[in-house]
């Protein structure tokens, strides 16, 4: 990388670790929500 | 028109196109990710002036176009809410938020790893670097904004007020290399007469910023599904997939 | 549209509009202090700040870098194709930093007129290329636009 290999590489790891942080808080996101609904049909029902 | 955006306005209907999209934007990104880092970092040359470091643009440039896109996205959804009261428009705009917020972390930070070795210094006050900073904060204050009012319809309606007066900072961020003196360089790819760059550098540059922005829409649908879901959770449609899913 | 969605249309405009004017007013009156440096034209028109630090930028001209004894001292003269400044520096210099290449100084002029900078940044032109066809075009980088001042 003509010298500039820490600067180039820290660019792209940054980018990978924003990219895949952002894709993994969401589908964390979207099972937090649907573990919460599902316990409040379960409770609904039991009830 | 105006029954499609009902029909897509409507969460039912959102939830499921959403999920048949998310896929398909998915795999088309990931393809484009692909092709795009082949070009960044095999086939593109070096630049005849910066060297290997150029290759940095093809993060820093994307990542800078996604954080005024999103930003976009923010004030018109904000917009949208604030008139239509389309609730839609008020998830999509925060789930955007921190999207953008990454972007735009991401073009300083890509950035200032670029001006290092090409500029001298990791950072200048200049009307540019200091606009999209801005940019930054503005993020961030909606994120706290929205997040710190309890009721959600408040919430939305004060997130789309501050959406909307930081709108403002968008072409000044844009026009402040022409405007002003600035350390940072002029327009590249959106100016009107022809780019100043290769072609062998245009293309990935360009499938770079394609792939940025399917990468925004499939997480933003991803979590905008869910909060629709969420939101709709006392209705006979969200009870039922609620009731089918399986974790 | 109904009215509500009508009046709510119009206090929305009406939100961009007014910040838009407000800041327009506010960027106009601070607009030298948006100025991230001056030119060489300026500081021989006397406009530069006198004892005090301020940003000089320009072109460096062809030919005019000369390197001092210790090695680390350089002084060359920065130009914007109408006037010139001599600029001496003693520290490391950026990697775009060549000649026919855009560069911005921080520093302040001493008696003799000669501008001791104690930071140089190197600025870059939009231009992307390999260095095949750069070398192919033959082109002056005189000819670099990179660092045409704005008004």
């Amino acid at each position: 990388m003509g010298g500039y290999g820490l600067y180039v590489w820290s660019s792209y790891a940054l980018a990978l670790v924003l990219l895949l942080g952002n894709l993994v808080a969401a589908r964390v996101h979207r099972k937090k929500i649907l573990q919460d609904l599902i316990s409040r049909l379960r409770r609904e029902k039991s009830s | 028109m105006y029954t499609w955006i009902h029909k897509f306005g409507s969460p039912k209907h959102f939830y499921r196109i959403a999920g048949k999209v998310i896929p398909w934007t998915a795999a088309i990104t990931v393809i484009l990710f692909l092709y795009g880092l082949y070009g960044a970092l095999i086939t593109s040359p070096p630049d005849y002036q910066q060297g290997e470091s150029a290759r940095i643009m093809y993060i820093h440039v994307p990542a800078a176009w996604m954080s005024m896109f999103v930003y976009m996205i923010l004030a018109v959804a904000g917009a949208i809410g604030l008139i239509w009261r389309i609730k839609i428009a008020d998830v999509m705009a925060q789930a955007s938020a921190p999207l953008g917020a990454s972007f735009t972390v991401l073009a300083l930070a890509t950035g200032s790893l670029w001006g290092k070795p090409m500029w001298g210094t990791w950072w200048a006050w200049d009307a540019r670097l200091t606009s999209e900073l801005i940019l930054l904060f503005l993020y961030l204050g909606y994120m706290g904004l929205t997040t710190a009012i309890e009721d959600k319809r408040t919430a939305a309606r004060a997130g789309a007020i501050l959406a909307l007066v930081g709108v403002v900072n968008i072409p000044i961020i844009h026009y402040s290399v022409d405007w002003w003196n600035t350390l940072h360089q002029g327009a590249t790819v959106t100016k009107f007469d022809k780019p100043s760059i290769h072609i062998d550098m245009l293309i990935p540059l360009l499938v770079m910023a394609v792939a940025f922005k399917l990468y925004y829409f499939t997480v933003v649908l991803v979590r905008a599904r869910a909060d629709v879901l969420f939101n709709e959770r006392r209705s006979a449609w969200a009870r039922d997939i609620v009731a089918k899913v399986k974790l | 549209m109904t009215p509500t969605r009508r009046r709510r249309m119009i206090m929305v405009v009406m939100l961009i509009v007014g910040i838009g004017i407000a800041v327009g007013l506010a960027v106009t009156a601070f607009q030298s202090n948006l100025l991230y440096f001056i030119d060489p034209s300026e500081v021989v028109q006397g406009k530069a700040p006198e004892n005090r630090n301020f940003r000089l930028g320009g072109m460096v001209k062809e030919g005019s870098v000369q390197r001092e004894q210790d090695g680390l001292t350089v002084r060359f003269d920065v130009t914007d194709y109408a006037e010139s400044v001599t600029i001496q520096y003693t520290g490391i210099l950026p990697d775009l930093f060549r000649e026919g290449q855009g560069i911005i100084a921080n520093g302040k002029l001493n008696t003799q007129g000669v501008f001791v900078a104690s930071e140089v940044l190197a600025k870059h032109d939009e231009e992307y290329m390999p260095p095949e066809v750069a070398a192919s075009m033959k082109k002056p980088v005189m000819n670099n636009p990179g660092l045409e001042t704005k008004k």
